[in-house]
Order: C-alpha cells, then sequence, then structure tokens
C-alpha cells in the first residue's frame, strides 16, 4: 500500500497515463480507500484543466491583432539591421 | 492603439512567403509581421507581464526570425517555428532582468506527517468543478492571476508546458534543465497553483 506521500509524487503520471500497470493498480487501490486524496486528485485535475484554459478563448480563437505603432518599428528595424 | 487585423497565411501559401522573404521582398515582411505579431505578443506578455518589454521581445524575436530566415527548414509550421522564438526571447528578457527574490514553492505544497498521511487533507471536494467554472467569464482572469502569484521559476515552467503546449523536452532545452527536473517543477507548480485556487473553492455549492 502506498502513503498519501507517494499517492501525490505519482498523480502528475498517473493522469499522464506514464505509470506501469502494477504502480497504476496500486495508485488506484490507495484512491479508493482513501477519500481524502480522491478530493486531492479532483482538485489537481480541475487546476489542471482551469491553467490550461486560461488563454483559451470559449467563443473561439482570440483575435490576434498587432499594435500599427509595433509593426512600424519592427520593420524600420529591419531596415536599420541590412 | 491603432491595431491591424491579421490575415491568415494557409499553410499551401507558406512556401511562396518564404520564397519572397528569401528574395527581400518588403511586403512579404510586412506580411508575416501583421500575420503573427499578435499571437507572438500574446506570448510575451504571457511571460513578460509588461507591456514595454513584451513589445521589446517581439521585435528582438521578429529580427531574429528575419535574420535566421535562410535556414527555416519548413520542417515544422512557420506559425510553430515563430512561437517558438518569441518563447526564447520573453525568456531571454526575464532571465537578464534583476528579479525580487522569489518566494519559497514549499508553502504552498501539502505537508506530510511521519507516517505518510497530508498534515492537512482536504475535507470536501470544491464547492464547482472546473467545467462549471470555466462556463463563467470572470474564471479565466481569476486564475490568471492566482497563476501570477506562483513563484517565477515555477510559474515559467507552468506557462510553458500547459499554455504554450511545448514538450518537456524543449522546456528542459529552453530553461538549461533536465527533463525530470522540468517535470517535477510543472508537478509542484500545479500543486501549488491548487493551494491557490482552494480558499475559493470552499464551501457549499452555488
Amino acid at each position: 500500500m502506498i502513503t498519501c506521500r507517494e499517492f501525490v509524487d505519482f498523480m502528475m503520471q498517473y493522469l499522464d497515463a506514464e505509470l506501469p500497470a502494477d504502480e497504476r493498480a496500486e495508485f488506484e487501490r490507495h484512491v479508493s480507500d482513501c477519500p481524502p486524496c480522491g478530493i486531492y486528485l479532483e482538485q489537481y485535475r480541475d487546476t489542471v484543466t482551469l491553467g490550461k484554459a486560461v488563454c483559451r478563448d470559449p467563443e473561439g480563437p482570440v483575435p490576434e491583432e498587432v499594435p500599427e505603432d509595433l509593426v512600424s518599428a519592427i520593420l524600420a528595424a529591419r531596415g536599420g539591421s541590412d | 492603439m491603432d491595431l491591424q487585423p491579421a490575415a491568415a497565411i494557409a499553410p499551401e501559401d507558406e512556401p511562396k512567403l518564404l520564397e519572397a522573404l528569401r528574395a527581400g521582398d518588403g511586403e512579404a515582411y510586412e506580411r508575416l509581421v501583421r500575420s503573427y505579431g499578435g499571437r507572438m505578443l500574446a506570448v510575451t506578455r504571457r511571460l513578460l507581464r509588461d507591456e514595454e518589454e513584451a513589445r521589446d521581445a517581439v521585435q528582438d524575436a521578429f529580427l531574429s526570425a528575419f535574420r535566421s530566415i535562410d535556414r527555416f527548414e519548413g520542417q515544422s509550421r512557420l506559425s510553430t517555428w515563430l512561437h517558438r522564438i518569441a518563447v526564447n526571447a520573453a525568456l531571454m528578457k526575464l532571465r537578464s532582468k534583476k528579479r525580487k527574490p522569489e518566494t519559497s514553492i514549499e508553502d504552498l505544497l501539502p505537508g506530510f506527517i511521519e507516517d505518510g498521511h497530508m498534515a492537512e487533507p482536504p475535507e470536501a471536494p470544491w464547492r464547482e468543478g472546473a467545467d462549471a467554472l470555466l462556463a463563467r467569464g470572470e474564471t479565466r482572469e481569476w486564475v490568471r492571476r492566482r497563476i501570477d502569484d506562483l513563484p517565477e521559476s515555477h510559474r515559467t515552467v507552468l506557462l510553458l508546458r500547459d499554455i504554450e503546449e511545448l514538450d518537456t523536452a524543449e522546456v528542459a532545452k529552453l530553461l538549461d534543465l533536465s527533463p525530470g527536473a522540468v517535470k517535477t517543477r510543472l508537478h509542484r507548480a500545479r500543486q501549488a497553483l491548487r493551494s491557490l485556487l482552494d480558499p475559493d473553492l470552499q464551501g457549499e455549492g452555488a
């Protein structure tokens, strides 16, 4: 039986499906025996989802606009560096 | 601020654009900057959190891309190549800045007692899950602010892996870390972010 500390250490590998079958089984046994670790895993999973979603616009791709003065500065710097 | 909408470049148009860039065609350079500058600016803003530095990094990135356009072999999309150059330019700026001493991440990680149990195990699930939270407009800004509260070295790894979607090997190379160290740092960054989100998500469901 793995400890809660080991459970937390293995969490990312578990979610990335990188644990070998025997360790995966141990991990799943722990989560069914230890409700706080189950809650922690769920919160960790939600955190990853929230973090990944933070810069994605639900309505579609963010408009990709570039300030006009930056365009001019870059093109002028290119001219100067030739 | 004057904004110019981007004109997307289709994959099949890339070879022609590259040819024009290599021939020194000024209009092609302008098209490249207008098409990709906005996205690159979004990347450098996320990493640097300073408008002036973010713009400088985009300019550095384009000048670096212009210099190496002859060496671009077309194995990746132009957008992917430019994205990596923008990330690199922002990281160079981050490294060159004198930063305040980093806060320790340890306080944001779960503690364990001697027998391996959590010192303060979570008592109840969050009142809402990620999907319900993301249905509300203000959630993204709130999470962004909590990510900004992470210690810099961990914030950078979280941004590069989870938001910029670079793989472990790429991040390891950019930050001069081993792949194992990148994985450890990402796992710790996510746990710390969980701790930072936790106080606002305690309690009964809405």
